[in-house]
């Protein structure tokens, strides 16, 4: 899908051992595999499974999801910031997809 | 067997009952007991204490396809301390799972925030796993005007 489009916000900078906080969004219509086309037929399920954000190769968060998030995903959730270095988020479709984004961040 | 004016009006009748009836059986929806298996199975066994995780979700939804909710758990979240993972659950939804967090001790906090369907009022569990073998609990109504399941 051409559509699927991932969106981060994560500050420039922050000092050591600083709590940060980001907020992801991706473009996705989640479908949630209950609803039906004008004919009566089941549309199949396709929605963004798994979520993880990485700080240098190691896990920071990640999470589980049900079709019962809504469409266009958004999640906020906080990193603890020791070092200088990378976040690396990816997202995971249904269908095998897998959407990334990084964002560097600086110390201060 | 010929099709006389009486007859045809009883199945016609018939036939709109079919229909009616049909069109009722929606998508089966959780039930509370669902979603209070669904939280013991995520506890493994052991009984959810109230207090320490807080979540905040509106008291009113107006739109079920978007409702925001948030959680946050105190926890030190140092390396021999921290929450490992927190579920939400919704008990009137087709299926009661939601999402689940899973923190680090890199995580700083364990609060998250996403926005979730809802299809009717009902009742929104969230549950607390620390690597402790603490389990939290809280659970928060919320009123939904327009459900957000798709028909």
């Amino acid at each position: 899908m051409a559509s699927v489009k991932p969106r981060v916000k994560v500050p420039k900078s922050a000092s050591a051992g600083e709590v940060i906080t980001i907020k992801t969004l991706i473009s996705h219509p989640m479908e949630s595999g209950q609803r039906k086309d004008g004919d009566g037929n089941p549309i199949p399920r396709q929605i963004i499974n798994t979520f993880t954000c990485e700080f240098n190769g190691q896990t920071v968060f990640s999470c589980d999801i049900e079709p019962a998030v809504s469409a266009n995903p958004y999640l906020e959730f906080t990193a603890k910031v020791g070092e200088a270095g990378t976040f690396k988020f990816t997202w995971v479709d249904d269908d095998g997809s897998v959407y990334t984004e990084e964002k560097e961040i600086a110390l201060n | 067997m010929t099709i006389t004016r009486r007859s045809m009006l009883t199945l016609s009748v018939g036939a709109a009952i079919g229909v009616v009836a049909g069109m009722r059986s929606g998508p089966a929806s959780a039930t509370a007991e669902d979603a209070m298996a669904k939280v013991m199975e995520f506890a493994g066994g052991t009984e959810p204490a109230t207090g320490t995780i807080t979540l905040d979700a509106p008291e009113i939804a107006e739109n079920g396809n978007t409702v925001p909710v948030s959680v946050s758990v105190e926890s030190p979240m140092t390396a021999d301390d921290y929450v490992e993972s927190v579920a939400i659950y919704a008990d009137g939804n087709p299926s009661p799972d939601v999402i689940t967090f899973n923190f680090t001790p890199m995580s700083g906090e364990a609060s998250a925030t996403t926005r979730m369907r809802l299809a009717k009022t009902q009742n929104v569990i969230a549950v607390a796993k620390t690597s402790t073998g603490q389990v939290f609990m809280d659970k928060k109504e919320v009123k939904v005007t327009i459900g957000g399941c798709g028909g």
